[in-house]
């Protein structure tokens, strides 16, 4: 994890940190991160992008996730890289081997 | 699409996300800052393992998703395991609060099975003498034994350190320690002066200057371990100008349950008097958390006074910690005086001087035991 550069390319396969317990909660209505005494409840999109990092490539996670939103395909890949480099910072992805 | 920030935190929206079950005031150890009650022995009609489930399912329907097993030490209860399975069934994630002693590996092995996600272990120093001294029992050998066990299978492990004035010079032979170990995030978790920690205050209470030494250190060692390990270190009340957002506010997140079913706010608040604690065994839990006049009685802003009243930092800190409150000044309703803005501040600021001055005799630790044990020594 600490010597992973901080952007992300095409081929690279995101998964969730094992450290956390990524799961939907039905009380919460949306996905959340579980982790040693904390929770953090995702937006739909944040949701929608991490329950897709389970060893997929980010290019196929783009051109997915450009099928379902509701947007430019130039503005949903942007989107993409900015959360997964962000969620990478926080611990709560690594790249798979 | 998500942006940086993005990420919306949970304020509860009414639910209590964070249940602790305290299953047990029994240990085997006799810290002398322990956060049970002075007189914890009265509490021992412990809930049965049926009694538990229930509170579990219960609390799961009020939306309950983050689960404390704590105690005195946990791993006395003989059905841990059935309780940790019960709580994976139900879809919270279950957190074991330990000591250590008597997590054998066949133990750790079935809480694993069971569902457990993740293990916080106390240490107290990186010294085997200092750390059975205080601990009051032979117990740092067992404890770094236990530490390599839990991450060889695999948990996630939290190692929480109490800070106080004997061993917050150790923060960097600490660190590595922990470092050694591999642990995922190590707390540095200076004491809250309360029960038997009040008792010791003045033995227990560190200098600013310590706390700064240990704080530059934790600096330094946060910006080397960066991505390995995550470090908390939180400058104590006493030694800020304004009171703990504590427990994210009366009745905002926090459910404890005592070991003999009692419903608390927060895990001292047993010592505000006038309150009464309804427990498990007489009422749903839906109704201790939703009805119940003890939580309602300081939820919100409605019960406080000036200067809390017209302050424009109270929806950020709550007043600070009721029970300090009480403790301190004698009225659970006034502002925590750890606040520079308490006509009470004076108390926090003369405790820490007092346990500063170079000319006051030092006292023996009073090592936290049951009353009954020296009235069974003393029938023979």
């Amino acid at each position: 994890m600490i010597n992973e550069p901080a952007r992300f390319a095409p081929q690279d396969r995101p998964v969730v940190n094992p450290l956390y317990l990524f799961r939907w909660e039905d009380t919460q209505q949306a996905w959340v991160l579980l982790y040693p005494e904390g929770v953090v409840k995702l937006n739909d999109s944040a949701g929608e992008i991490l329950r897709r990092c389970d060893g997929r490539t980010v290019a196929d996670l783009v051109s997915e996730l450009q099928g379902e939103f509701d947007a430019e395909e130039r503005e949903v890949e942007t989107g993409v890289y900015k959360f997964l480099e962000a969620s990478h910072a926080k611990g709560w992805i690594r790249r798979q081997a | 699409m998500p942006r940086d920030g993005s990420v919306v935190r949970l304020d509860g929206q009414g639910k209590p996300l964070w249940l602790v079950l305290e299953l047990t005031y029994r240990c085997p150890l006799a810290c002398p800052w322990c956060s049970n009650p002075v007189e914890f022995e009265k509490y021992d009609n412990e809930l049965t393992t049926g009694e538990w489930k229930r509170v579990l399912r219960e609390g799961r329907e009020l939306g309950a998703l983050q689960l404390g097993f704590t105690g005195g030490e946990p791993m006395l209860r003989k059905d841990l395991e059935e309780l940790v399975g019960e709580a994976h069934r139900l879809g919270y994630y279950t957190n074991l609060i330990t000591s250590g002693i008597g997590l054998a590996q066949a133990r750790l092995k079935a809480l694993k099975d069971a569902g457990l996600n993740q293990i916080q272990l106390s240490i107290q120093s990186s010294e085997r003498t200092m750390t059975d001294a205080l601990v009051g029992a032979r117990a740092f050998d067992l404890k770094l034994k236990v530490a390599r066990m839990i991450k060889a299978y695999g948990f996630p492990m939290v190692l929480n350190v109490p800070v106080f004035r004997q061993n917050i010079d150790l923060a960097a032979d600490i660190l590595a320690m922990a470092e050694d170990i591999g642990v995922d995030y190590l707390e540095f978790a200076n004491i809250q002066y309360y029960n038997w920690a009040m008792v010791n205050r003045d033995e227990l209470l560190p200098s600013r200057e310590q706390l700064q030494r240990a704080e530059a250190v934790v600096q330094q060692a946060r910006k080397r371990l960066q991505g390995k390990m995550i470090i908390y270190f939180v400058i104590p009340d006493y030694f800020e100008e304004r009171p703990k957002a504590c427990m994210n506010g009366w009745g905002s997140i926090h459910l404890t349950i005592a070991p003999d079913g009692a419903a608390l706010p927060c895990q001292e608040s047993r010592l505000i008097t006038g309150l009464e604690f309804p427990t498990v065994r007489e009422k749903s839990l839906a109704w201790l958390w939703n009805e119940s006049p003890t939580f309602r009685k300081f939820r919100g802003a409605g019960w406080m006074k000036e200067p809390c009243a017209s302050c424009d930092e109270k929806e950020k800190d709550f007043g600070g910690c009721r029970c300090q409150a009480m403790l301190l000044t004698g009225d659970a309703e006034n502002t925590d005086p750890a606040c520079a803005k308490s006509p009470h501040h004076h108390l926090i600021e003369q405790a820490v001087a007092r346990a500063g001055d170079p000319e006051r005799v030092h006292q023996p630790l009073i090592m936290r035991r049951a009353s009954r044990e020296e009235l069974e020594v003393t029938l023979g």
